[in-house]
Formats: structure tokens, C-alpha cells, sequence
């Protein structure tokens, strides 16, 4: 994972999805869940795909279709984003463990 | 059974989905429409939605906490798209513009399902019936303003067009009851959980009367019985309790060591489609797996599946087995199973086209990750392996050269490895009659996919269902000329298809000489209840 701009207002982070049958709803639920946890703006997107989507919304997550192995990069502007950048790729490298939300 | 005849009066005939017998009330439910709604003001509609929403959350969240476990999983999908703003906001916002609250929500959905539908994702499209759960349960709530879902009366013989988990959920099935649904399938969330519970269940029934009062509910027979007479209850009574008491010795032979029939053993084996098959009760009684298919690796929405995760699988299947042997089939794509990235698009007849082993030699790339994975999992001794759809020796041949070079590679690269068995699925009829041309170590006969070709009738045309009898003489020729080969040049004969577990199908097949059958854990009882009254002389064969 990358950290940028420590004080700036966007913090970006990346992450491999390992999760065997990649973003689908059990992990999507858990990974929107937490991103609401937060004040902060978080887009995600998956490798390629050049669209940012919101990350608390659980329709265009699931609509990343994104696959084992992809990256998921991660950006979050406002005032607990560090926060939230590091919780978020916390959740995905740790396979969105049963605790986590 | 395919057909959707009515049989005698008001009895119709389905699929089955879940076995069992269910007498009661004839209940119709239907899925919800905004059908009679009228719509008020842009702002009593915005709230009116905006309370549906939250009484549809409520009514989730009270049914997850009362089922629990991996169902209240599915239901917290659900809860988060009712939170969902970029879901909502469209809604809202064609609202303000004058849409009525059922219409703009409906429309929102049915985008969402029909994107699910269209993904090749067979996981992703059956999200689509969790959404359309969602949608009907919040226009029910737009319309009745009550918003509960209607009570049905406990032991009641249901009747939907489809149904989703959710309601199957609320349903109070305490005093028993049964499903009939007019589409649906046997593969569907609802059916698993009907399995699960107990709960007799009759997919793809076509038309019946909404207006019935009592129905009978066969699940073995995939039989449904509106407003029965004193007659029908009296033979419907008859096979339940026949039926019950069949099923209990059955199990209590299951128990006992392999059967044998003429002085002969008879190997009972079991077909699985992916690992956690091997959680049925009765997969533990089985002689071995007989037939492990691989296809199951190739539906992953990360799509084709890579060497250590085909290994994993593999190795969990042999340590499963212990010392019983486990089968593992190669890649049977194509024909009617298509895997995008993979399966050749636009056949004008797949089922006679670029499939199975065929495939695989023409995607060797694919082919050689799978064999590379089968070659570390033969380090345990009980694994073997066949192709799927020969025709010549020179594919198994050339099959077996990139298997070899496989194992050559893996220890090069010092990774434990082996080269196991080698056997081919007896499917098409030109190898069959030439079976002695195949330097094979076993050969399985594939009967469903043998008889559609030997009688030429495509196995998926429901028009050709009686056509396609796998008794008839030329499939118990071909049958026995494979055994009779097998018996002579000292290599395993075993056959893998639907016949295998249909007991009108095993004394023929004894009688051709097969000592090896391999069935679904479902019908193991059965079968092996089949063999056992052969054995004592209560059947003949």
C-alpha cells in the first residue's frame, strides 16, 4: 500500500483482492459497511477500469465486477481519510475477515 | 420428466426439487406489482418510499436475527442496498419529476436484475433473485400499506410462480407443508434451503388453477394433486408410507459392507460436482468417488482457475477418500456447459463440436495448468484420472504425452509429483465399438451423453425424452461389448451416468457384466437397496 500527501486532502492505497471468488456481495456488504464508518469521501476502482466509484454504495461495488487478484486502488478526501484508506486495505489484504465490520 | 402433462384429473407433473410427501391446504401467492396503486403528489410519494424502505429494512433485519447463519448473510445484502444512496437517489430524483413511487423504484430494480442476468457469472446471476426479492417486498409494502407479507397457514401446500429465499424464510414451516412452483429449479437458492429443511418441493410445473382448496404434493414423483378425491388420498397415502418404509431399510443397508450380487462385489461409488458434495450423510458409505467432475473450478468469476487453487481441491478430495480410489475427470467443457475464455462461441452444433478432451488438446495451455495440479495431487496414491469424449487412440495418446511431460517438469522444478492412472470416459459410440483399440488403464461408460449419441436425440430436447431410453438394446450391447473387453484384458469397467442410479436401470446393467456403478450420494441407498434384493432373490434381474 502507498500513502500520499500526509496532510494533503487525498490519500490513496492500493490492494490485492485475494478473495477467492473475488468482489462479490459477502465482501462487497463488509467492505461498504466499513467505508461508512467514515466522514471522508472514498472512491475505489479495480485495476484497469478507469471509472472511481463510491465505495459505500453496495450496487456500484458490486457492479466493479472485479476479479480475484485484481488491485483494488483506494482514494479518500476529508478528515478521517487516512484512517479510512488504511482500514479499507486492511480489510481486502486480511480477506474480509468475519470480525472486521 | 420434463413433460408438463396433466396426468388424471387435476393432477400435474413437475420436477423434482426436494423429495417427500406434503398434504394440506392449496395455497396461491403471488409475487407483488404496483398493480391498483395510485400514485399521490411527487412529496407523498417521496415519503411514502422513503417509509417503505425503512419498514422493508426492519422486516430483514427481524428475519435475519430469527434465521441466522449463512441465510441472514444473504438477507444483509439486501439491507445494504436499501442504504444505498447511488441506488436510491435516481429514484428519488425521477419522483420529484412526477413518477409514482412504485413505478421509479420497479424500474430502478428491474435495471439492476437485468444487468445480473447478463453477467456470465453464474454466482452474480443469482444475486438477481435476492433483488428481486427486495423489489417485490417494498411494492408490496408501496401497496398494502401494512407492509407484512401475508400469513400462510402452517402445513399448507404452497404454489408460487417462482419464490425467493426470503419468503421461503417467512414462511412458518413447523407443521410440515410443501412448494409447487410453475418455474423455478432444482438448482435454485430455494430448493437448497427446501433440501436443507425437509420441505417437499415440484419445480417447472407449467399452468395450474390458482383456485383449488387442498392439494397433494409428491416430491418423489414430481406430482401435484389439486381438490383430490377420497381415492386419490387413499393411493397418495399409500406410496408416502410405502415410499417412508422403503427409504428407512434402505438406510439401514446403506450401513453395511460393499454389496455383492452372483458371488460377485459390487463397487458402490459416488459422483460429485465440486468438493462440498462430500457433506451428504450418506458420501461416507460410498466405495470411492467414481467420478470427480473439474467444471465446477472453471465457473470463478477471477476466471480460469489457477494451478494451486485446481490443487487444493484435488488434494482435498484424495485425503476425503483415504484409501477408497477417487476419479477425477478432466475438463468436460463445451457442448452444453460453454466457459467463456475457454469453449469455441458460435458452433452451429456444440454438442458434436470442439468438446471435452477435444477442447482440451486444442487449448493445451489451459489443459496443462489442470495437469500439472493432477500430477502434484497424485502424490496421494489413490488418485486416477480419465478424459472426458474420446474418439481415438491418438487423443488419449497425445493427452498422456503432456501428462507425462507434466510430471517431468515438477521434478525438474523438485516439486513432488506422479503420474497416475490413465483411463477414458466411454461416451462416444465409435470408441465403445472399439473399445480394444484404447491403451487405457479403466474406461467409464458416460451413459447419459452415450445415448445421445447412439439414438441421436439431443439429451436436452425435452420433445425426444421418450425417445432417448437408456434400455434400449442398442445401449446394452454396446454396454456389455465394454465390459466384456474390460473382463478380458483385466481393466476396470465402470459406468457414471443417470441409469446408474435409476434402480430399473441396475439388474440390466448387472446382467452386462458391470461390478462398478458410481451414482449421486442421493441415490446410494437406493441402488445398493436394489442390489441387496437381487442378492437375496426378492428381485430378479
Amino acid at each position: 500500500m502507498t500513502l500520499e500527501s500526509p496532510n494533503g486532502q487525498v490519500i490513496t492505497g492500493s490492494v490485492r483482492l485475494v478473495h477467492a471468488a473475488g468482489m462479490h456481495a459477502r465482501p462487497a456488504v463488509k467492505l461498504t459497511k466499513l467505508a461508512k464508518k467514515f466522514q471522508a469521501q472514498i472512491s475505489i476502482r479495480a485495476s484497469d477500469a478507469a471509472e472511481w466509484i463510491n465505495a459505500k454504495s453496495i450496487a456500484k461495488v458490486m457492479a466493479l465486477r472485479a476479479a480475484r487478484d485484481s488491485i483494488i486502488e483506494i482514494k479518500a478526501s476529508g478528515e478521517d481519510a487516512e484512517g479510512a484508506v488504511a482500514a479499507l486495505v486492511d480489510l481486502v489484504a486480511a480477506d474480509f475477515p468475519d470480525n472486521a465490520s | 420428466m420434463n413433460e408438463r402433462a396433466t396426468i388424471a384429473g387435476l393432477a400435474y407433473r413437475g420436477r423434482t426439487a426436494s423429495i417427500g410427501f406434503a398434504r394440506g391446504p392449496f395455497v396461491r401467492v403471488d409475487g407483488a406489482t404496483g398493480d391498483g396503486r395510485v400514485a399521490a403528489a411527487p412529496a407523498a410519494e417521496e415519503a411514502a418510499l422513503r417509509a417503505a424502505l425503512v419498514s422493508a429494512g426492519r422486516q430483514i433485519a427481524k428475519l435475519a436475527e430469527a434465521v441466522g447463519g449463512d441465510a441472514a448473510q444473504i438477507l444483509e445484502f439486501q439491507v445494504a442496498l436499501l442504504e444505498d444512496d447511488d441506488l436510491l437517489g435516481p429514484i428519488f430524483a425521477a419522483i420529484v419529476q412526477g413518477a409514482p413511487a412504485h413505478t421509479a423504484w420497479s424500474s430502478a430494480l428491474d435495471a439492476q436484475i437485468a444487468d445480473y442476468n447478463a453477467a456470465a457469472d453464474e454466482y452474480l446471476q443469482a444475486r438477481s433473485s435476492d433483488l428481486a426479492d427486495l423489489r417485490d417486498r417494498v411494492l408490496r409494502i408501496l401497496r398494502g400499506g401494512e407492509g407484512e407479507a401475508p400469513r400462510i397457514l402452517s402445513g399448507a401446500v404452497i404454489c408460487a410462480d417462482d419464490l425467493p429465499p426470503s419468503q421461503f424464510l417467512e414462511i412458518d414451516w413447523s407443521r410440515g407443508g410443501g412448494l409447487a412452483l410453475l418455474r423455478g429449479s432444482p438448482t435454485s437458492h430455494v430448493a437448497m434451503l427446501a433440501r436443507a429443511r425437509g420441505i417437499p418441493m415440484i419445480v417447472q410445473l407449467g399452468a395450474v388453477p390458482a383456485n383449488a382448496s387442498t392439494a397433494l404434493l409428491d416430491g418423489e414423483g414430481a406430482i401435484l394433486e389439486l381438490d383430490p378425491s377420497a381415492e386419490q388420498i387413499g393411493l397418495f397415502e399409500r406410496r408416502r408410507d410405502l415410499l417412508r418404509k422403503n427409504r428407512a431399510s434402505a438406510r439401514a443397508i446403506l450401513r453395511r459392507p460393499t454389496a455383492s450380487w452372483a458371488g460377485e462385489k459390487i463397487r458402490l461409488l459416488i459422483n460429485i460436482q465440486r468438493v462440498e458434495d462430500l457433506d451428504h450423510a450418506d458420501a461416507q458409505y460410498a466405495d470411492g468417488i467414481g467420478l470427480m467432475r473439474t467444471e465446477f473450478l472453471l465457473g470463478q468469476q477471477a476466471g480460469l482457475p489457477d494451478e494451486e487453487t485446481q490443487y487444493r481441491a484435488y488434494d482435498a478430495v484424495l485425503r476425503w477418500a483415504g484409501k477408497r480410489p477417487v476419479t477425477i475427470r478432466t475438463f468436460d467443457a463445451g457442448g452444453d456447459k460453454p466457459v467463456p475464455g475457454f469453449t469455441v462461441d458460435g458452433e452451429p452444433n456444440p454438442f458434436l463440436g470442439v468438446r471435452g478432451l477435444r477442447l482440451c488438446l486444442a487449448r493445451a495451455d489451459i489443459f496443462k495448468v489442470q495437469l500439472r495440479a493432477l500430477a502434484r495431487a497424485a502424490v496421494q496414491q489413490n488418485l486416477k484420472v480419465m478424459f472426458p469424449m474420446v474418439t481415438a487412440p491418438g487423443e488419449v495418446e497425445a493427452a498422456r504425452r503432456l501428462f507425462v511431460d507434466a510430471v517431468d517438469r515438477l521434478r525438474a522444478e523438485g516439486i513432488p509429483s506422479a503420474l497416475p492412472q490413465i483411463g477414458i470416459m466411454v461416451e462416444v459410440p465409435a470408441a465403445g465399438l472399439a473399445i480394444e483399440q484404447f491403451d487405457a488403464s479403466f474406461f467409464s461408460i458416460g451413459s447419459n451423453d452415450l445415448a445421445q449419441y447412439l439414438m441421436a436425440c439431443d439429451r436436452t430436447n425435452g420433445a425426444l425424452a421418450n425417445l432417448i431410453d437408456p434400455l434400449h438394446p442398442a445401449m446394452l450391447s454396446l454396454i456389455r461389448h465394454v465390459t466384456d473387453y474390460g473382463r478380458r484384458a483385466g481393466r476396470g469397467v465402470s459406468l457414471c451416468g443417470e441409469m446408474a442410479g435409476d434402480p430399473r436401470c441396475v439388474p440390466p446393467l448387472l446382467a452386462c457384466g458391470l461390478r462398478e456403478l458410481s451414482v449421486n450420494p442421493s441415490a446410494l441407498a437406493l441402488v445398493k437397496q436394489t442390489i441387496d434384493g437381487l442378492s437375496n432373490g426378492a428381485l430378479r434381474v
